[in-house]
């Protein structure tokens, strides 16, 4: 399997003041396409800071990370949103739609930014929603859906441009177990069908089944990896 | 652009309310004070402006129009005599006193011509005209100042300095910029009404022949004359203006109060538009997790600015013309013309935008990684 992203010794120090927290210590990781691995751990173990840096939305402070062989640390910081927005697509805990637009408006959003025009945007979102099962939903605003169907908006609006990598943070954690069975079957077959490396940040050793792959942080560093 | 900018905008009908409403209110003091402004500096010099003289030839060291000093009219016949000139006309401007028949005075502002040339006569007659001056006594007072004046009609009697005068027609919306309303007569009935002597003016009116360079000429009759000045109309006119607007502090007063109008415009959008993007900063740290770029960003946030200053400034120009026309009303002067209503156009979308800055340095510092944080 290819690739996806690779992670070479990366730290990351917070400085706050004269005191620095140290969240990740020298972390060396690869996933590839077509892999779900999770990441679990307790609380403060690195988890989130390592997923921030998988999606180039933090720096490391040392190491070196590669998305899709290119070396994104490299990168200066005007290059980096454009790294996130061709190439990785985000769930979060929360959702995170756009309240004051439709579901289907969410997914456009996400595939204007990509430079899709909007017929083509409006099309392809609308195939997108009706992927995730959500076609009829297209026009509903994200107060008038479940939770469930609101994290199937998001999976809808990240994988719009078909990014080669799904980062997503407790993305079953707002919801009960069968729709978090339902979420996380979901994002398996986006792995699995459509070749994408999918990193999960989760709590719950449930979820495990859903994984191919297992990854233990404690105290910023891999603990195990089966 | 997506729809983002908009729904936000108009998804709390309550802050745009207050959004709304704070550029509407600042456009309406923008357009009132700025309109008075242009009203009163407009008044200070109308006798001026249509006058439709070249050249005003006024005592020496005269700075505007209600300050001139008498001179004697022997130097009306200079000009006449002077090589380029075609008409000439005397001229007066001064304060006087208007007795109405129930003993109670006013004080205006007599304004004597030749009803023979057509230089300095009243404009905008509504009753009468400008030659019915020549009969004997007669006077043209304007209907805003019919009830100051009690004159009310054709044939209404009054004292001018102790001279009976009859009045013999209307003009419409000559507004004097001072308390003192004009009124216009002879320059014979003038040198009476003010108490000039039978040899003194304050000043001669000179149209240019065809052709004729004005400021050559203007310079000719400084020569013929050096006891006196000579000032071309549009020159007079900014020296009345410049003397009434910024040396009075009236001017200046207005001019402040429509920069206070700027000034709560921008405080009020900004606070607005801050709190809006605020209410909606964890959509803006996805946008910029997803990859948004900042001048998308950015377009968001100046197109949710730029849809507030239409709305409010159609609902501030839209308040205004109630406002200045119930002004007129009043009798107070406000100005408001079609360059007024651009201006102000792009003065509310500056405006807006400016307030808007602040916002958008707020989500340029964002950092994404807020999106992980619960």
């Amino acid at each position: 399997m290819a690739e996806a992203i690779t992670i070479r010794g990366v730290t990351k120090q917070y400085s706050e003041g004269a005191v620095g927290t140290l969240a990740l210590a020298g972390v060396d990781l690869t996933v590839s396409r077509g892999e779900v691995v999770l990441m679990m751990g307790p609380s403060g173990s690195g988890k989130t800071t390592l997923l921030s840096i998988m999606g180039c939305i933090l720096r490391p402070t040392s190491g070196q990370v590669l998305l899709e062989g290119k070396d994104v640390t490299a990168m200066n910081e005007k290059q980096l949103p454009a790294v996130r927005l061709q190439h990785i697509g985000f769930v979060f805990q929360g959702f995170n739609l756009f309240p004051t637009l439709t579901a289907g408006e969410n997914v456009e959003l996400s595939l204007k930014l990509k430079g899709v025009h909007r017929r083509q945007a409006k099309d392809e979102a609308r195939s997108l929603l009706e992927q995730v099962g959500l076609g009829e939903k297209y026009d509903s605003y994200p107060s008038d859906i479940s939770g469930g169907q609101k994290q199937r908006v998001a999976i809808a609006r990240a994988i719009a441009g078909s990014p080669e990598v799904l980062l997503a943070d407790e993305p079953t954690a707002a919801l009960d177990t069968h729709t978090g069975k339902t979420i996380m079957g979901m994002m398996a077959s986006m792995a699995h069908e459509q070749n994408r490396a999918v990193v999960i940040v989760t709590h719950d050793s449930r979820l495990a089944k859903f994984a191919d792959r297992i990854v233990r942080l404690e105290d910023g560093r891999v603990a195990t990896a089966a | 652009m997506p729809p983002l900018a908009r729904r936000n905008l108009f998804h709390d009908k309550v802050r745009l309310f207050v959004t709304l409403t704070g550029i509407a209110f600042s456009v309406v003091l923008m357009v009132v004070q700025w309109g008075l402004f242009q009203g009163f500096s407009s008044s200070t010099s109308s006798l001026i402006d249509h006058s439709g003289a070249d050249l005003w030839v006024t005592a020496k060291n005269t700075t505007y129009i209600d300050q001139a000093i008498n001179f004697n009219e022997r130097k009306y016949y200079q000009v006449l005599a002077t090589p380029g000139v075609a008409q000439a006309a005397k001229f007066i401007e001064r304060w006087s006193v208007w007795k109405e028949p129930n003993g109670r005075s006013e004080s205006v502002a007599v304004v004597g011509y030749d009803p023979d040339v057509p230089l300095g006569q009243p404009w905008g007659m509504v009753a009468g005209d400008a030659q019915q001056v020549k009969q004997p006594n007669a006077v043209i007072v304007d209907r805003i100042y019919a009830d100051k004046l009690a004159a009310h009609n054709i044939d209404d009697r009054a004292e001018v300095f102790g001279y009976r005068a009859r009045v013999v027609g209307f003009t419409n919306g000559i507004r004097a910029f001072t308390t003192a309303p004009y009124v216009f007569t002879t320059f014979k009935n003038a040198q009476d009404y003010t108490g000039f002597s039978q040899d003194e003016t304050n000043f001669v009116l000179v149209k240019a022949a065809p052709g004729v360079d004005i400021k050559k000429l203007k310079a000719d009759l400084k020569a013929r004359l050096p006891d006196n000045d000579v000032f071309e109309t549009a020159e007079f006119s900014a020296m009345t203006r410049h003397y009434w607007m910024f040396t009075t502090g009236a001017g200046v007063a207005v001019l402040m109060a429509a920069v206070l109008g700027l000034v709560v415009g921008v405080a009020v959008v900004a606070q607005t538009i801050y709190a809006t993007t605020m209410d909606h900063i964890r959509e803006y740290g996805t946008l910029k997790a997803m990859g948004a770029p900042n001048r998308y960003v950015l377009g968001v946030i100046m197109t949710q600015a730029a849809i507030a200053s239409a709305f409010g400034y159609a609902i501030g120009m839209t308040v205004s013309l109630f406002v200045v026309h119930g002004a007129a009303k009043g009798g107070a002067n406000i100005v408001l013309t079609w360059q007024t209503a651009v201006m102000m156009a792009f003065l509310t979308l500056g405006m807006c935008l400016t307030a808007a800055v602040v916002s958008v340095n707020k989500i340029f510092s964002l950092d994404p990684a807020m999106v992980f944080k619960g």
